[in-house]
């Protein structure tokens, strides 16, 4: 019988059928971080309970650890040492492998993860983290849990998990310069609803997503948790094997023949049966950007913001647009920004900030942005100084900060300050997400960096937008005057801002 | 883990999609390593007017006469979207929620619930609805009563069936704890890795 890829996944570590649907399925492997993990840990230890396999469980030091130079078990958060001190206790007690705050493996975890092969392809990995979908991208069944159940994997090897649907999203065509991973999943997310995917394990593929590269694809599964489904995966390659090969914690040399024979079955058999099928001409996919407070609210950067179509959605539009200081009517393109922010278990990869390299060569951030780069891990951070992409980074006008989840999310430390707007290339644009009272707007990492240079939303490809406010040849005067009244906008802002709210939203960046 | 069988409470609207679990009890609101000490934090960027003050807005639902000692929620589609964090469940319990009734959860809140011994309950929007008039018209009378067992819903007049796992079913109703019960399993589990162990040797 043709089976999906993930109905092969789900066989091959099924333990035991429950019934009404549950399987006991064994765990390969477990990753933890200092934020909800520190308590899965400590209760474990609580219930006097052991962990059944140490080597295969990791710990990483990401969510509120400082992202400053010269950092230490300090925090921004006031009292997230607490957090980072019982971790590395409960950890080296287990005999777990930590990656502590200097360990040069340090990182946001599911950017660690995948660089040093912990996921693999055809294993199953939890950690008590949403965005451990993630790791799908390398044919890995990954999910995000709960603390207890983390407790449950940490204890036993396995969970109890209900069988979820399966979806095939086939991205097909040819992407447009400067359309990238992020506007995909963006695209699919506001086409199909941010519970779309509810129920359902999502894989993506198609002509494009195989000529995707691993961290493309990891940003493609990184939002698979904002589309609601249980997890995204794409079926492993030669691209899989060869991003695999020499990892540290990947198949030795020994194993590798085996490892590869058992990969290349990990596909969908030509008839396998979905129970859902959709397919995206990539032709139709331009860069995107939210404009409310749900992924699902994303546009093209030049198009304006859909009319709701019945009262209940137009009393939730009206909520968000209230939140982020919009009406109907505003227009994206040309919007004013207070920050810009390059990070996140999204995109904080190396090709992100190559790409974003590339753009920023020459360029400066406009003075009214506080514009912030933390890499996606500590290795990142070196590769990326090797390659002198700090300088450029540095010299554009951007911070430059040590690695971890920083201000993708607001845990009381750091913030661009209330009211202020951000784009930002992470996952979720939710109310007080990024601190309370500041408005994110989700974008690609290109779409960031050429919004920060311009200092209002704007593309990096304006010539690549079909939509009237974004073509030059039919628009240029529009444009013109858009950036002309943002300009002065931000002239007349940046004049207040120099002794008022500029250096607040400076001082809140820098000292939390 | 603590058992639900049935419950009767008065039941608070908050009928919006998307309910994220950092609206429930945002980042900032986990201030230690534990499960407890989360009530206060529940749905702080809209139960106070300032969070730090800890001021509360006249115009959250929980603030509003009647609905103090709510101990169900009623809401839109895909409630607890977003972060795994457990949290937010914690939060919930902590504050006095047994049941959230929903047209839909984010699946890892779903699986937190279950865990916890409170209830998350699907329903279709229309019987939301009823139920919420129901509720709204006079809270503190109009208690809503929940039968697990007999997986039924009644408010006033109105008796709604919902749909409940068996599985999850038995965890709530007995209380049990999962762990006990998957280490029943340990000789298929250890048979499983024994089998597996020769097909994928790298992972061991």
């Amino acid at each position: 019988m043709p089976l999906t890829l993930f109905e092969k996944l789900w066989r091959q570590h099924a333990i035991a059928d429950l019934g009404n649907g549950e399987y006991l399925l064994n765990i390969d492997r477990v990753f933890l971080h200092e934020r909800t993990g520190s308590i899965a840990l400590q209760s474990l230890e609580a219930s006097k309970r052991k962990i059944a396999e140490p080597h295969n469980v990791f710990c990483t030091m990401d969510h509120i650890v400082s992202t400053k130079a010269g950092r230490g078990d300090h925090t921004e958060m006031p009292g997230g040492e607490a957090f980072i001190t019982a971790t590395r206790e409960s950890a080296n007690k287990a005999g777990i492998n930590l990656f502590d705050i200097n360990d040069p493996r340090q990182g946001i975890v599911h950017v660690v993860s995948p660089e040093q092969g912990i996921a693999l392809p055809g294993i199953t990995m939890i950690c008590p983290d949403s965005h451990t979908c993630t790791l799908g991208a390398l044919g890995a069944l990954a999910w995000g849990v709960g603390s207890t159940d983390a407790e449950h994997a940490l204890a036993t090897k396995t969970l109890r998990v209900k069988k979820a649907k399966s979806m095939r999203v086939r991205f097909e065509g040819q992407l447009a310069k400067g359309v990238s991973a992020k506007d995909m999943i963006l695209h699919l997310i506001s086409h199909y609803g941010a519970s779309g995917g509810a129920g359902f394990v999502v894989e993506f593929a198609g002509e494009v997503v195989r000529d995707l590269s691993i961290e493309a694809r990891l940003t493609l599964c990184n939002m698979a948790v904002e589309f609601s489904a249980f997890t995204g995966l794409v079926a492993p390659d030669q691209t899989t094997f060869d991003y695999v090969k020499g990892k540290p914690f990947a198949p030795a040399e020994h194993h590798w023949q085996a490892a590869i024979e058992h990969w290349q079955t990990l596909h969908s058999d030509d008839e396998a049966h979905f129970d859902r099928e959709i397919t995206i001409d990539c032709a139709d996919i331009q860069a995107k950007v939210t404009w409310g407070t749900s992924p699902q609210d994303a546009i093209e950067i030049g198009a304006g913001i859909p009319k709701a179509i019945d009262t209940n959605k137009a009393q939730a539009q009206q909520k968000a647009l209230h939140y982020m200081g919009l009406n109907p009517d505003s227009e994206l393109a040309g919007l004013a920004i207070d920050g810009a922010f390059i990070g996140s278990c999204t995109n904080s990869r190396l090709s992100d900030l190559r790409e974003v390299a590339a753009f920023l060569e020459g360029k400066k951030v406009a003075s009214s942005v506080a514009a912030i780069c933390v890499p996606g891990s500590s290795s990142v951070k070196r590769a990326a100084e090797a390659e002198g992409i700090d300088t450029v980074f540095i010299e554009a006008g951007f911070e430059w900060r040590e690695s971890g989840c920083s201000m993708c999310f607001y845990a009381g430390g750091e913030t661009f300050g209330s009211g202020k707007r951000v784009i930002s290339s992470t996952n979720r644009n939710f109310e007080g997400r990024q601190g309370p009272g500041t408005r994110t707007h989700l974008a690609s990492p290109l779409t960031v960096a050429a919004s920060a240079c311009a200092g209002y939303i704007t593309s990096a490809n304006p010539d690549t937008c079909t939509t009237e406010t974004c073509k030059p040849e039919t628009s240029q005067k529009d444009i013109s005057h858009l950036a002309q009244a943002t300009q002065d906008k931000a002239r007349s802002k940046a004049s207040q801002f120099k002794d008022t709210q500029y250096s607040t939203a400076k001082a809140a960046v820098s000292n939390g | 883990m603590d058992k639900f069988t049935q419950h009767a409470g008065i039941a608070a609207p908050i009928l919006r999609n998307n309910i994220d679990t950092d609206t429930i009890i945002p980042s900032r609101e986990m201030k230690t390593v534990s499960k407890t000490g989360l009530a206060d934090g529940l749905f702080a960027p809209w139960r106070y007017v300032d969070a730090n003050a800890r001021t509360p807005d006249p115009t959250f639902i929980l603030n509003q006469a009647g609905f103090e000692n709510a101990s169900i929620i009623l809401a839109g589609d895909n409630f607890g979207c977003g972060s795994s964090r457990e949290h937010a469940v914690w939060a919930l319990k902590e504050y006095g929620f047994k049941c959230i009734i929903a047209e839909g959860f984010g699946s890892i809140f779903f699986r937190n619930c279950v865990r916890n011994g409170i209830l998350p309950m699907v329903l279709e929007k229309q019987n939301i609805a009823e139920l919420a008039e129901f509720a709204e018209a006079e809270p503190q009378k109009n208690i809503i009563e929940i039968d697990l067992e007999q997986q039924l819903v009644g408010a006033g007049n109105i008796r709604v069936r919902f749909k409940s796992d068996e599985s999850d079913r038995e965890m709530l109703l007995n209380g049990l704890d999962p762990i006990d019960v998957t280490l029943k399993l340990s000789e298929d589990i250890a048979a499983f890795q024994q089998r597996d162990q020769m097909h994928r040797p790298w992972l061991y």
